[in-house]
């Protein structure tokens, strides 16, 4: 565990997220980050590829950094070593980004303390499509603890 | 989302984890889905299952979603991130040995095991030439000695079978993460109620579902439990981190993160044994999960009055219930299993073997079985049923002696159970039985 892996944070995020940007998606269907983006959009997020050495990743066009983006970004979500982060972090919070989300083992103390310096939302070290799936999706056929205790049918 | 998420007690989880009313019906108890296929919404949603790139359900050999509740709400009770069951305990600890072990690795297992672990860990070892290092878990040194550079996994039981031993749990885990190797628990006698391993450095759980999880002697059931907390990617785990020839290439724990290894477990693992747990079997046991603190509390007391009402009968030699004040692992309990020790012990009858001959053939309440963790008193003496074919030298050697009974306490009357007991321990020392 670590501070930025609160659970209202990230309820609130993938709740409320319609844009995720992805630093880092690669166009290999075995990579994580592949299996995060495709997931996304078969769950209705609108999935902005952000990388240097590519043009179209699951149909979308592909941007070199996050500046390049034309409009607003929800969410920036992050597949690259933690060195890269602090950059990232202070480009997220150059574009106006609603939040940083750096996935498992994207550890970087520095790049999460610039971006929630800068007013974003921060999680990290969590992947965006487990959070995904153990909040609103099918995580718990499989046997996955969601920690969600409930009575009603709400 | 104006309220902070709450954490729930156990005995809240213990009846809401993993199931939420029937989204389309509002049943309140859990469906049970008997079926053994899932019709695909489309074919991408298909491929995508397939892939594993999207949560869904294919084929009942590989997920359930009754079976899934009962696997979330037994890794929510343990403190893990996930669990896949199994048909049998034993299916569960197969099930995980062959995930985790290759030819040639060594497993550091504790000598006090149940007889059915010993058996299939010597089977394993023959057939899948694994290396296996029996330790004496009572020796503070046991494990450090017993593990090597080529240590996979050490293994033992919180309350071991029969013996009573409790195990110095962070003792074992420091020594298992000193050569990157995770510590395999069985939680069966303890139960998530009593102890949960994970809290103390253990990396996986695992239990016989059979005992006191399914609670009343229904079920056959096995599950295990991981922590997300080891390091699969450490070098030494090439099956879990490098990429799996099953899955075109997939990397599972690069993939899937602390999922990893119950993804590789179900998809692999799970899928080419087969050995599933039935829908209606699981449902018994989120049933049995729903009562399980409240029986527990019964269990424990019970067991202890029994226990320290035989210890001052004539004709009983030794009374090893690790709760008791002059136990050797008092302190251990103390640490490990504060809300008690469980319900299953042992004894020694001075009269020997045909002495239990004569106890068991007496008793009338008790039942002669070979199981434990049943709401009804069970009881089995070693050297005239499971152990009947060693001598009196072999039976010493595996821990039994030839007046060993053993008992598994249920939720009867206490005095009823004496009042049995009685009468079983003056047939033993030869007198007439009056009832």
């Amino acid at each position: 565990m670590n501070e930025f892996q609160d659970r209202r944070t990230i309820q609130e995020i993938v709740h409320d997220a319609r844009t995720v940007a992805i630093v880092g998606l690669s166009a290999s269907e075995l990579r994580a980050s592949n299996f995060v983006g495709y997931y996304l959009q078969r769950h209705g997020y609108r999935v902005i590829p952000v990388n240097p050495n590519e043009e179209l990743i699951l149909g979308e066009q592909v941007y070199p950094g996050l500046r390049d983006v034309p409009g607003h970004i929800d969410v920036v979500d992050v597949f690259r070593a933690p060195a890269a982060v602090p950059d990232i972090a202070r480009e997220a919070v150059d574009v106006g980004a609603g939040a940083l989300w750096l996935q498992f083992g994207v550890i970087s103390p520095e790049g999460a303390a610039i971006a929630q310096e800068g007013g974003l939302a921060v999680v990290m070290d969590r992947c965006l499509k487990v959070e995904h799936a153990r909040l609103l999706g099918r995580m718990h056929w499989l046997g996955f603890d969601t920690g969600v205790i409930a009575g009603s049918r709400r | 989302m104006d309220e902070e998420p709450r954490e729930f007690g156990f005995n809240t989880r213990s009846v809401h984890a993993g199931q939420r009313p029937d989204p389309y019906t509002g049943a309140s108890a859990t469906p049970i889905y008997q079926t053994a296929g899932f019709v695909f919404e489309d074919t991408e949603s298909a491929s995508a299952y397939f892939n594993l790139q999207e949560y869904g359900n294919v084929y009942s050999r590989i997920m359930n979603p009754t079976v899934g509740a009962f696997e979330e709400r037994l890794a929510n009770l343990e403190g893990g991130v996930g669990a896949v069951a199994f048909a049998s305990g034993l299916a569960a600890q197969a099930g995980l040995f062959f995930a985790l072990l290759e030819p040639g690795d060594r497993i550091a297992v504790a000598k006090a095991l149940y007889g059915g672990s010993t058996a299939q860990l010597n089977h394993l070892a023959r057939k899948l030439q694994i290396g296996v290092d029996w330790v004496d878990m009572d020796d503070p040194d046991g494990w450090r000695r017993a593990v090597t550079a080529d240590t996979k996994v050490l293994f033992a039981e919180t309350i071991a079978n029969p013996g009573g031993n409790v195990l110095d749990i962070a003792l074992a885990a420091a020594s298992a993460h000193e050569v990157g190797a995770p510590l395999v628990v069985d939680n069966t006698f303890a139960t998530p109620y009593l102890c949960r391993p994970l809290e103390w450095g253990a990396d996986l759980v695992i239990h016989s579902a059979t005992k006191f999880i399914a609670g009343n002697g229904t079920t056959i059931a096995g599950a295990v439990v991981d922590s997300g907390a080891f390091d699969w990617s450490n070098g030494r785990f090439p099956s879990i981190a490098e990429p799996s020839s099953a899955y075109h290439g997939l990397r599972f724990h690069e993939t899937f993160g602390v999922y990893g290894l119950l993804m590789k477990l179900r998809s692999e693992t799970l899928r080419d044994f087969g050995a599933v747990l039935a829908p209606f079997n699981a449902f018994l046991l989120l049933l049995g999960l729903e009562s399980l603190a409240v029986r527990m509390d019964r269990h424990v007391a019970n067991a202890l009055a029994v226990a320290e009402w035989l210890r001052g009968q004539a004709g009983v030699e030794a009374v090893r219930h690790p709760a008791l004040a002059d136990s050797p692992y008092r302190g251990l309990v103390d640490r490990y299993l504060p809300a008690g020790a469980g319900s299953v012990f042992s004894f020694d009858l001075e009269s020997g073997r045909e002495g239990g001959r004569r106890f068991i053939e007496a008793l009338s309440l008790w039942s002669h079985l070979a199981n434990v963790g049943d709401t009804k008193s069970l009881v089995i003496h070693p050297a005239s049923t499971t152990h009947r074919q060693l001598s009196d030298e072999e039976l010493a050697a595996s821990g039994v002696a030839p007046g060993t009974v053993r008992l598994s306490v249920g939720l009867e009357d206490v005095d009823d159970l004496v009042w049995d007991l009685e009468r079983g321990l003056r047939a033993a020392r030869g007198s007439a039985v009056t009832a």
